[in-house]
């Protein structure tokens, strides 16, 4: 066991609450009038737990996720709560917050570069991050970045200590930035869309190192991505936001195998998955756009674009309820929830 | 010239940067009216071929032959008679729509720089008919590009690319900056475009799902060579070359049970440098297979039943072994 492990070992129970987020609303005030993104999700994250979030790109996964990690800008309006292990972070003084911020809570964003000093070899920036943090010496935060960097599976992390940025690959570069994200013993690891700039190729390999973070120091993960194949792949459970709002939540195995809301099942039926389409030749389609709000209607937000959407969709917004046999906690907000088990979407050519 | 000419031939093709080598000797031939898609990871060259055959770059060496026509060699006068025969739709259309023209402006230019004569009026009716084509209404001529969305930007591309009838369609990643939603809806325009008007296509991507069901073909590219060829049925069921199994592998499937049972195959995350390609197989570095010889030997391609592959293990009858081999029955394709 490497030091990293040890200090982790001894840390929460499998299970635990760590995170819980109440009623969050975010808003922002922009030239062209008010934005509502985020509208009173809850979300709760146990320790030990890697939770997927997944929806089409403006439905509120980085605001919801930024907000957690008290890294929203000043235009953001915010209710709610968010507490990690009991501690209030909504509205919570800048001295609470700065010790949150990157050694309880870590954020690694989609483009490892920009967050990245290029001037600055990658065991300096680790380096700096437990001087400050964590005030260690300078020659233990070297030996301690070594160690991390090979953690996240870099190969002869002794020599790579000393590179820069620019002499890393990209999936090097994100593996630098999950070292750095995890110098500290964060219990709670935000990666937001953190492979959607690599190849798969590479891809495979970031998502085995969260896997064997979480394993290995039960790291708490929620990975955020449009890729359900990525969530099919590491998520215990997923969340579903569809602008601004969680419209399901289901371990995963209940998520794919009965998709309740009609935007989860619309987002199955468009993934382009090898041999799903064989045979077939169009892709399902979800017509229209994800709206930007300025106010939350009383209406099921994703009306405009469902199928089975009538007058008591756009009446009345659904609540986030208990679906299905209810013995597990799969949750949906849908007036009309698909009912049978997935079926492999219809040919519409022959 | 013969009565059916190829939509596209490359012979031997190469484009060096000074000493980076992007594309490296690629051998392709898309019959009329075909797809093919070439896929890889970013950085292996697969941009350059596409640049290459619009001219966007002078090949450093080998032959592009469009229609027939070797343009290789033409000049930027020369080549204006063979404008029309290709056109390109590029993967960001926010970059590469001029957001000071109106869709209209865009959309019509081709026509324009053909320099054919045409009237306004029926240059107008053929951008409306183009929009409407793509799924766009022939109000959106008037808009500026900023005030679309990302699928109508790339919609907007595709009838620019398109007004101009092309023999020849180059795709470049027209959908990797879409999300799903809008990729499937995208997908589909091409697919039902392609069947309609008969282009042949070159759909270059680093995303294997994106391609099953609109190419015909697949090549596969790594470090500016190609490592396989063949049927896309074939590429998907019975992939031959180790590289071609080991992106099949990588990709994760939308369905947990199936994705968690598969065996990953990590190939580590360095490609090489195209300053400096690895000797032999340049796939060898990365390779789970590699041997004594692949370092030594360069693969020749190997013919067999479904397609071509350049590896030292794939016999002449088709037989090679499966990186994927550890991993269960439901593989791939099940
Ligand atoms: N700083 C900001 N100012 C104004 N609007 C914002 C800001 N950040 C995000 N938004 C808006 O909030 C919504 C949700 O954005 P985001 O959380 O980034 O979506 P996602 O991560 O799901 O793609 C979008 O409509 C976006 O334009
Ligand atoms: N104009 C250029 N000058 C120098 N190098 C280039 C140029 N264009 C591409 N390259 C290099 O050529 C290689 C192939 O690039 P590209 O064709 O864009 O690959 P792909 O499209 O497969 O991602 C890369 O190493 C890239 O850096
Ligand atoms: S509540 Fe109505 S509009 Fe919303 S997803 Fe369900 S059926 Fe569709
Ligand atoms: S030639 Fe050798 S290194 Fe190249 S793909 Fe075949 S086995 Fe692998
Ligand atoms: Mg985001
Ligand atoms: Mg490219």
């Amino acid at each position: 066991m490497t030091t990293v492990e040890r200090a982790a070992a001894s840390s929460a129970a499998v299970g635990t609450p760590v995170l819980d987020v109440r009623d969050l609303s975010v808003s922002f005030t922009t030239e062209g009038g008010t934005v509502s993104a985020v509208d009173r999700v809850n979300l709760d994250l146990a320790s030990g737990e890697i939770v997927g979030m997944v929806g089409e790109s403006g439905c509120g996964k980085s605001v919801t996720a930024m907000s957690i990690a008290g890294l929203l800008p000043d235009s953001a309006r915010v209710s709610g709560s968010v507490r990690l292990e009991g501690t209030e972070l909504v509205g919570a003084r800048e001295s609470v917050l700065r010790r949150v911020r990157g050694k309880e809570i870590a954020y690694i964003f989609q483009e490892p570069m920009t967050s990245l000093n290029p001037v600055l070899t990658v065991g300096r920036q680790i380096g700096e991050v437990l001087q400050v943090h964590e005030r260690m010496s300078k020659r233990a935060a070297r030996a301690r970045a070594v160690e991390l960097l090979s953690l996240v599976g870099i190969p002869s992390a002794a020599k790579r200590v000393d590179n820069y940025p620019h002499q890393l690959s990209g999936g090097m570069r994100q593996r630098v930035m999950i070292a750095m994200a995890v110098a500290c013993g964060p219990k709670v690891l935000v990666a937001d869309e953190p492979t959607t700039a690599l190849d798969v190729t590479v891809q495979a390999g970031i998502l085995q190192v969260l896997r064997d973070l979480r394993d290995r120091l039960g790291t708490t993960i929620l990975v955020i991505t449009h890729d359900l194949g990525v969530i099919a792949d590491i998520a215990d459970r997923v969340v579903v936001m569809y602008a601004g709002r969680v419209v399901e939540q289901a371990p995963v195995t209940d998520l794919f195998a009965h998709p309740y809301h009609r935007y989860t099942a619309g987002l199955l039926a468009a993934s382009p998955t090898p041999g799903k389409h064989a045979g077939t030749e169009r892709l399902q389609e979800i017509p229209g756009l994800v709206p930007v709000l300025s106010i939350q209607p009383d209406a099921c937000t994703f009306a405009d674009r469902c199928p089975a959407a009538d007058a008591r969709c756009r009446e009345a917004a659904p609540p986030l309820e208990a679906v299905g046999t209810a013995v597990t906690d799969h949750l949906a907000a849908c007036w009309h929830p698909c009912p049978a088990p997935r079926t492999q979407p219809q040919e519409t050519t022959a | 010239m013969t009565p059916q000419p190829n939509a596209l031939e490359l012979e031997d093709l190469v484009m060096h940067f000074g000493p980076v080598r992007a594309v490296d000797g690629i051998t392709l031939t898309i019959p009329k009216g075909r797809v093919t898609a070439l896929v890889g990871e970013s950085g292996s060259g697969k941009s350059t071929v596409g640049r290459c055959v619009v001219r966007l770059e002078k090949p450093t060496a080998g032959v592009v032959r469009i229609a027939g026509t070797d343009v290789t060699q033409l000049t930027r006068r020369q080549l204006r008679q063979h404008r029309n025969d290709v056109s390109i739709v590029f993967q960001d259309p926010a970059g590469s729509l001029d957001p000071r023209m109106l869709v209209g402006e865009i959309v019509a230019e081709p026509l324009r720089l053909s320099g054919k004569r045409i009237t306004r009026r029926d240059r107008e009716a053929r951008v409306a008919e183009e929009l409407g084509r793509v799924g766009l209404r022939a109000e959106v001529a008037r808009r500026y590009p900023h005030e679309l969305s990302g699928g109508q930007r790339q919609r907007v591309s595709i009838a620019r690319a398109l007004i101009s009838e092309p023999k020849l369609l180059i795709a470049d990643e027209p959908t990797s900056a879409l999300d799903v939603s809008v990729q499937a809806s995208v997908l589909n325009l091409l697919a039902d475009l392609q069947r309609d008007i008969g282009f042949a296509c070159l759909f270059i991507t680093h995303d294997l799902s994106a391609v099953e069901y609109l190419a015909d073909d697949i090549a596969v590219m790594y470090l500016g060579q190609l490592v396989e060829q063949g049927p896309r049925e074939r590429i998907f069921t019975r992939p031959a070359h180790p590289y071609t199994q080991a992106l099949l592998a990588a990709a994760p499937v939308a369905d947990p049970v199936r994705q968690r049972q598969r065996q990953p195959v990590l190939l580590g995350d360095d490609l090489p440098s195209a300053l400096d390609p690895p000797s032999g197989c340049r796939f060898r570095t990365r390779c789970p297979l590699a041997f004594d010889r692949c370092a030594a030997e360069v693969p020749a391609q190997v013919a067999f039943g479904g397609g071509l592959a350049a590896c030292h293990l794939v016999q002449p009858d088709g037989t090679r072994p499966d990186v994927r081999a550890a991993a269960d029955s439901s593989e791939v394709l099940s």
